[in-house]
């Protein structure tokens, strides 16, 4: 929907504007303001802008005629189906059809302009548009029944299809439309570009293949509406530079037309509807950093690959035809109708099966993440039991029992492994013998997993405070006051320790205990916050993950999810990495909080990644461990336990230890 | 490190176990905090045009006294475009429309120390907003017209950054000049796409075509971006004037060779109009203060 304007200056901006728009008439602007151009000739768009804030303020006039209006003594106005820019679309009575109601659409263009010359250099476009039309006959392309002209107003009378255009479906459509009715739209399509692409006459490039220029009725045909900037191909003369933003090819830039123009539009048109991700918001030519699994894994590899061969940089790279494309389409079509009924396949490497170095059963679930450290693996469960496993065989080393559910997970510092129980008591426990060293008792359970420094082990507690503790005595240097339970584990900055708690306040604590600032969010902070030295990333129930400057915890960007967040983010190579109960795993930048990608799983990720070199790992409440490419999203593989997988990993040489409510902690091959 | 272990220990040392909230401005928080703000700018009309459409408007807030308070700055350069001077209305009532947006949802409300809350907007919210804001206004009162539009907020060392068009935002660090933005022009997704080289790209026919400015649409896509500008790091705004002339080691050295950021932008526009000064030359420089 745009069109190259040229300013005074030669700086020239890409205009989105409306769908009904007649681009044929900026295309001959356009070449009178580039011959104006010294002189500071205005934007042609000036009067579309004008229009439509007119349009806007007063309906009723200037185009809009009201509804019961009569036309050439034929056609009666019922109502206004599109209005914008230089054309307004009606849907009208056709009365010369007297027993029957025969509706039409009738596209109404109105010149508002004072200048005689563009007034007819309207009427010329209009009347090309209209000879184009009339000499084609598709069933994929809309009718042209009559046209006249009354005043200053040109009307096209149409075939009116009854149904929506594809952009307006996917707008109303919750979740992705579906790959058969994407493939069969656009082979449909490619019915008509093929149509129009080997017309006797001479080719006729659409150049403007785009969902909002696709209608589909109620019988799933599609029609192609719109033909304001079709032109007649001729030769290998350049034409001037017009097209949709975000739909169009390299080379259309460039001003050149050519039937491969209108086969990438058409990818950039089935990408749009399988990822739904708007090209006109995204950078141009951006498609293939954005593959459409990103958004929607399910689409088939096969499909994938049709569309990003339509979306080739190079023309020459392309379908030669639509024909070609077609055939493509057909192909997979066929193929998919025989096997894999819902269209959901993983990529080669993801079924590569995973066999587990070792797996080793305890007596209840394990909702804790293991820690690593020194060739042993630490791990609380629901049994009330610390275990410590050998890291290499997962031969059962030592085990402590305390009186209630371990849900915090262990850290070791110097020695100690220190664990949180829901029997309300921080132990402090030798990491090679399981001895008891002290117990540090607070006033509620404790789901916070410890994190030690200075000397310090630092946790929070039910009972609503931080606490920092002597490593070696188990003494409270001192404790911090919260507005809520603290779940959340304390992450230890170089200037200030940040942690979350369940009434919803991320707080920046110094390390002398004092408050720095402190953030509310709308729910509860259980997750625990990743830092940088600029930044704070932490997730909240209130389904958004925050992006808070460490200094002063001024919110600087917020990223909202379909679910509440109870994982905590990583951050690695400038990105935050984040579950949500959404089933999501995301992937955002950690500079604008803008969407990278994000990987959908079957069940909630309330586990938090772990990065381990260009991988990210996970666990999912649809019992499945994950591992993506942490650029790109893409699965490297999927390993499956018994049970959900709320416990987040660690790794440690090349050994990935995470924990499943089947009762098994699991190490992986990473 | 030791020095904060040191300091880390000290604070231990005697400290109760309930938190107090007395406390006093530490030698590393004074050094974030800014004295003189370090700042300068110029805009100029170039050699080759007859009028200014660039603008650049700087904004900025200081508390002297004892009391901790971030220093805050409003940097925004607009280039417009559009004939019978409707570029440079463009630009200004862009930049004024943004700033008056950002500093009623940012800064006053932060004057009165309001608390930080998900309830408020979040800063590049605050910047996506004005943008958007002044996207209206330029498209209801100077329609035909549209211009470029980035707007830097600094909040004491961490800079927000929301752009649109080809205006850069560039961060000056002990590694060199460091490009924050990407421009929205086809050229440079032509580069990113590998239809381009940088080379080829210097007199491609459409190095100024944009495809996002505001006035151009009803809906404005945004990119923004956070960044920390460490003590003694500059953030550099300027407009294609000053980056298509002046290259990247020339803007390096004249900034470090200056004694002050108004110098280094009174020497950075006069390099570009050495070098042609074909378009207008707009660059404002702020430096982090050393403390």
């Amino acid at each position: 929907m745009s069109d190259d304007q040229e300013t005074a200056c030669g700086k020239k901006a890409m205009t989105p504007s409306d769908p009904l728009e007649t681009h044929s008439i900026k295309d001959s602007l356009s070449s009178s303001t580039e011959t104006d151009e010294e002189k500071g000739a205005a934007w042609e768009d000036r009067w579309d802008h004008q229009r439509q804030a007119a349009a806007e303020r007063s309906p009723g006039v200037d185009g809009n005629l009201p509804k019961g209006f009569l036309l050439q003594n034929r056609y009666r106005v019922l109502t206004v189906l599109a209005f914008g820019g230089m054309s307004a679309v009606y849907k009208a009575q056709d009365l010369r059809f007297s027993k029957a109601k025969r509706i039409c659409a009738l596209k109404e263009m109105t010149s508002t302009a004072s200048d005689p010359a563009v007034r007819s250099m309207i009427l010329r476009n209009f009347e090309r548009e209209t000879n184009i039309l009339a000499t084609l006959s598709h069933p994929g392309i809309v009718q042209v029944y009559d046209c006249f002209t009354e005043g200053n107003r040109s009307y096209l009378v149409l075939e009116y299809v009854r149904g929506k255009d594809l952009e307006a479906i996917l707008d109303e459509t919750r979740g992705f439309p579906s790959e058969a009715s994407v493939i069969s739209w656009a082979i449909q399509i490619c019915d008509v570009l093929s149509y129009l692409h080997s017309r006797e006459r001479g080719p006729i490039v659409f150049r403007d293949v785009k969902p909002s220029n696709i209608m589909l009725d109620g019988f799933g045909r599609i029609r192609l509406i719109d033909f304001g900037i079709a032109k007649m191909f001729q030769g290998s003369k350049k034409g001037t530079m017009i097209g949709t933003e975000g739909y169009s090819p390299p080379e259309q830039y460039q001003g050149i037309s050519d039937p491969r123009v209108d086969i990438y539009a058409l990818g950039a048109t089935i990408h749009h509807l399988l990822s739904k991700r708007d090209p006109r918001l995204e950078p141009p030519f951006s498609f293939h950093q954005r593959p459409i699994h990103q958004t929607n894994p399910r689409v088939s590899p096969e499909l994938v690959e049709v569309v990003n061969k339509a979306l080739a940089y190079d023309a020459c790279d392309r379908y030669g035809s639509a024909e070609e494309m077609q055939r493509a389409l057909r192909g997979l079509h066929g193929a998919r109708s025989v096997s894999d009924p819902d269209g959901f396949s993983l990529p080669a490497d993801g079924n590569k099966p995973i066999e587990p170095r070792w797996r080793f059963a305890m007596e209840d679930e394990i909702r804790s993440s293991p820690t690593v450290w020194n060739g042993t693996v630490y791990v609380g469960a629901y049994d009330h039991n610390l275990y410590a496993l050998d890291a290499a065989t997962g031969e059962f080393l030592w085990k402590y029992a305390t009186d209630g559910g371990i849900a915090s997970s262990p850290c070791v510092y110097e020695g100690t492994v220190f664990v949180g129980s829901a029997d309300r008591v921080l132990y402090a426990v030798d990491a090679s013998d399981g001895r008891i060293r002290w117990t540090c008792p607070t006033e509620g359970r404790i789901w916070s997993s410890p994190q030690a420094a200075f000397h310090h082990v630092f946790f929070g507690s039910d009972d609503r405070h931080l606490y920092a503790v002597n490593v070696d005595s188990g003494r409270v240097a001192w404790r911090f006051e919260a507005d809520g339970k603290v779940r959340s584990s304390p992450h230890l900055g170089e200037e200030a320790i940040y942690v979350g708690c369940e009434a919803g306040i991320v707080y920046a604590v110094d390390t002398g205990g004092d408050l720095r600032w402190r953030f509310r969010a709308r729910r509860a902070i259980t997750s625990s916050p990743a830092v940088t030295d600029a930044m704070v990333y932490v997730g909240a129930q209130d389904k958004c993950v925050y992006g808070l400057d460490a200094r002063s915890g001024w919110l600087a960007w917020r990223y909202r999810t379909d679910g509440p967040i109870i994982s905590s983010p990583v951050v690695s190579n400038c990105i935050v990495f984040i579950g949500s109960a959404d089933n999501h795993l995301y992937a955002l930048d950690a500079e604008s909080g803008r969407l990278v990608w994000r990987y959908g799983t079957d069940g909630q990720v309330s586990s938090s990644p772990v990065v381990l070199g260009s991988s990210i790992c996970f666990g999912s409440v649809d019992g499945g461990v994950y591992s993506l490419d942490a650029e790109t999203g893409d699965l490297r593989w999927r390993f499956q336990t018994d049970g959900p997988v709320t416990s987040s990993p660690a790794a440690a040489d090349g050994v990935i230890y995470i924990g499943s409510a089947d009762r098994h902690l699991y190490a992986l091959p990473a | 490190m030791l020095t904060s272990i040191v300091r880390y220990l000290r604070r231990f040392l005697g400290c109760e176990p309930a938190a107090s909230a007395a406390r006093s401005p530490s030698g590393e928080d004074s050094q974030s905090t800014p004295g003189r703000l370090q700042l300068g700018w110029v805009t100029d009309v170039g050699q080759v045009r007859d009028h200014n459409e660039d603008t650049a408007l700087v904004f900025t807030a200081v508390q002297d006294g004892d009391d901790e308070y971030p220093g805050f700055g409003l940097f925004v350069v607009a280039d417009g475009m559009g004939g019978h001077r409707a570029g440079e209305v463009a630009s200004s009532l862009a930049a004024r429309t943004a700033v008056h947006q950002i500093t009623r949802q940012s800064y006053l409300p932060s004057l009165l120390g309001s608390e930080r809350d998900a309830s408020h907007p979040a800063l590049t919210e605050v910047l996506i907003d004005a943008m958007q804001a002044a996207n209206k206004a330029v498209s209801e009162d100077v329609p035909g017209s549209g211009t470029t539009l980035i707007c830097a907020l600094v909040l004491g060392t961490q800079a927000y950054i929301a752009h649109v068009g080809d205006s850069r935002a560039y961060a000056l660090t002990d590694s060199g000049l460091e490009q924050i933005t990407q421009d929205h022009s086809i050229v440079e997704r032509l580069i990113a796409s590998g239809q381009l080289t940088r080379e080829e790209a210097v007199d491609h026919p459409q190095r100024n075509v944009l495809y996002r400015a505001v006035g151009q649409s009803s809906t404005l896509e945004v990119e923004t971006h956070v960044r920390k500008i460490r003590p003694g790091e500059y953030l550099l705004l300027c407009s294609d004037g000053l980056w298509d002339l002046v290259g990247d080691e020339d803007i390096v050295d004249l900034i470090r060779a200056a004694t002050s950021p108004q110098r280094a932008c009174e020497n950075l526009v006069a390099a570009a109009n050495e070098a042609g000064g074909r378009d207008n030359i707009t660059a404002i420089l702020w430096r982090s203060p050393l403390g």
